[in-house]
């Protein structure tokens, strides 16, 4: 399955919504998505609701995105994560750079502080 | 642009397995390992640490060969690659698969020379944080010169199965940062080429060209992890090669 995003604006940050697989060939439907990401915002938050399926790949992604959203001076969150994804995030120790809330108003409420 | 409700994160112990369920490895807070090695074992007690943990800047780099007139597919060439791992190394670096084999959450030992024609060797490890029939991932522990992840994979590309070796990292601390800076960076990058140069040959590829392609994706140097120094396996190393004259006649007075 292949990977789309949308791109929703809130008060204080941008939600990218991602739905399928991400690995390592979701790089442009993904970066594509943050490209378009309006400068001057400080928070993205990303929605792994829709997530089906993540590989060591889409982990590598992630990482480059929260590189990128560093050098910009943004922060990430990420919400809608379930208990095997968020353990991969542990294991991965993505989690200690990356902001895990448990829904949407938590996330933006982080993002807002 | 579209707007979709959010649902809650849910678990449903009757819905079916997600299918990279079992390809991914348990968190564990401290490593430990069923591999032997006939050097220390520096990895065991230790946290790994990717690329989010390094001190250097982030290098992102792809090695892959083409295995030109190969009937292998995909899967059968990682299942080859996972089995014979070892035999792959270049000559002088060790590495001792745990007993089970390469299977997520299995930490693996290695030797291998701090720097470039170094006589010793630094013992460090990997864990295997992810492995499905396509591709492998190892992660490094906290100590090892790189914190990174490296990922072995294979793909079809029209008629030919290609190798890919890609590893996203940063040096751990300074001290390895410096070596980068001066040559280990591309002894690094060496390392790898031999690897899937030997994987070529064994398969029966008479001359494999390997391509490399490398990114900086992050020119910045991390300092707020300068403390990695205390883990490193190469300044434990250094430090115990240093000081042992001087422990041997600590030695020696003592028995004496």
């Amino acid at each position: 399955m292949s990977t789309t995003v949308d791109i929703v604006p809130a008060a204080s940050a941008t939600i990218l919504r991602l739905h399928g697989d991400i690995t390592g060939a979701s790089e442009a439907p993904l970066m594509d998505a943050y490209g378009q990401v309006a400068t001057g915002v400080r928070s993205i938050v990303l929605d792994f609701t829709g997530l089906e399926y993540m590989n060591s790949g889409g982990i590598g992604l992630l990482v480059t995105l929260l590189v990128r959203a560093q050098r910009a001076g943004q922060k990430l969150h990420a919400i809608g994560l379930s208990e095997h994804y968020r353990q991969i995030l542990a294991l991965t120790r993505l989690d200690e750079a990356i902001g895990i809330h448990d829904d949407e108003s938590a996330a933006l409420a982080a993002a807002s502080a | 642009m579209s707007a979709s409700p959010t649902q809650p994160p849910t678990d449903n112990p009757a819905a079916p397995a997600r299918r990279d369920t079992d390809s991914w490895a348990r968190p564990v807070d401290r490593l430990s390992t069923t591999a032997v090695t006939g050097g220390m074992d520096t990895v065991t007690g230790r946290r790994v640490a990717g690329p989010v943990q390094g001190f250097g800047q982030m290098w992102q780099k792809t090695f892959s060969v083409r295995l030109d007139g190969v009937d292998m597919t995909p899967e059968a060439l990682v299942a080859f690659w996972k089995e014979r791992f070892p035999t792959f190394w270049p000559k002088g670096a060790r590495f001792y698969a745990p007993l089970s084999g390469i299977k997520p959450g299995e930490v693996a030992l290695l030797e291998v020379a701090p720097v470039p024609g170094s006589p010793v060797k630094m013992s460090t490890g990997v864990m295997v944080i992810y492995a499905d029939d396509e591709s492998f991932t190892f992660m490094t522990p906290e100590g090892h010169a790189l914190s990174a992840w490296i990922t072995f994979s294979a793909f079809r590309d029209g008629d030919t199965t290609v190798a890919q070796a890609q590893a996203l990292e940063r040096t751990s601390d300074p001290f390895i940062e410096l070596t980068y800076i001066f040559g280990a960076n591309r002894s690094n990058d060496r390392f790898w080429e031999q690897t899937l140069e030997n994987l070529a040959r064994s398969v029966g590829v008479a001359s494999p060209e390997v391509t490399a392609r490398k990114v900086c994706v992050d020119r910045k140097r991390q300092w707020k992890y300068v403390r990695n120094l205390r883990h490193s396996a190469a300044v434990n190393m250094a430090v115990g090669t240093v000081t042992a004259p001087a422990r041997w006649v600590r030695r020696r007075r003592t028995v004496g």
